[in-house]
């Protein structure tokens, strides 16, 4: 305990915060659920979506999120009178809301895509199908995630 | 070149509905991440994917940097005609690449 040690001390403190507060800024932003809201809101034209209809089929524990496959089924006959025109994927932990949005139409035969995505922790994700009649539905799946895509989003 | 792997189905009957299947080799970096030398990696990930049958398309993707590594899609198509199926990616830094497959109705 001799009193040279405590300039040093302090400093170290200083330091300490300063590195504190470096990790975090240098964070990434990581997507809200508000930025989710305004994602779909975005790709329905400010319609609320109605819940139903739409399967979203994914893992509900995964353990790499680098790749975790993922499909969107939407329940409709696909004729030229009933159709889904489009498909919107969204996430609410990763950098981004995005994840993908697919044009389809009654020549799709089926309304089902599939891909493999990222996911940079536990979290919500939600599939939206833009319905030929001007409505939009919407399905929703969580997901946990014990090794997330880090920042890789 | 970029490798791909295509999966469509080599004949069809009429009026069926085919799964298609398709893998592009790419590392679709998502410009959140930062390389050995501590600086962001800048994006560079496929931003569309179209397929056209008989010059008409028939499906369309935005992708975004969610997706993951050597990007995976499947749909799905009712075949109604032989035909030519067009498969196009396009991405940052001028990506580009098309390949095509045909469907015969048997």
């Amino acid at each position: 305990m001799s009193s040279p040690s405590w300039p040093g001390c302090v400093t170290d403190r200083r330091a300490l915060i300063g590195g504190l507060l470096a990790v975090m800024l240098v964070r990434p932003t990581a997507a809200t659920p508000e930025a989710l809201e305004e994602a779909i809101l975005d790709f329905t034209k400010g319609t609320a979506p109605q819940v139903g209809g739409v399967v979203l089929d994914i893992p509900p524990l995964v353990e790499n999120g680098n790749t975790v496959p993922v499909s969107v089924e939407v329940e409709s006959p696909m004729t030229e009178a009933e159709h889904v025109r489009a498909i919107g994927l969204f996430n609410e932990r990763n950098p981004l809301p995005h994840v993908l949005t697919a044009k389809l139409g009654p020549w799709s035969g089926e309304a089902r895509i599939g891909t493999r995505i990222r996911l940079s922790n536990t979290q919500r994700l939600v599939a939206v199908a833009a319905m030929s009649d001007g409505s939009y539905r919407f399905g929703e799946a969580q997901v946990i995630v014990t090794l997330a895509a880090c920042v890789e989003g | 070149m970029a490798r791909t792997l295509l999966r469509v189905p080599a004949t069809v009957t009429r009026g069926e509905v085919v799964e298609i299947r398709t893998l592009i080799q790419h590392p679709m970096e998502t410009g959140f991440r930062s390389g050995e030398n501590g600086r962001m990696l800048s994006r560079d990930i496929i931003r569309r994917f179209t397929c056209l049958y008989n010059n008409r398309p028939v499906f369309e993707a935005e992708l975004h940097p969610a997706i993951a590594a050597n990007p995976y899609l499947t749909f799905t198509l009712r075949v109604d005609e032989s035909g030519i199926l067009a498969f196009t990616w396009e991405g940052d830094n001028g990506f580009s690449q098309t390949e095509t497959r045909t469907l015969t109705v048997a």
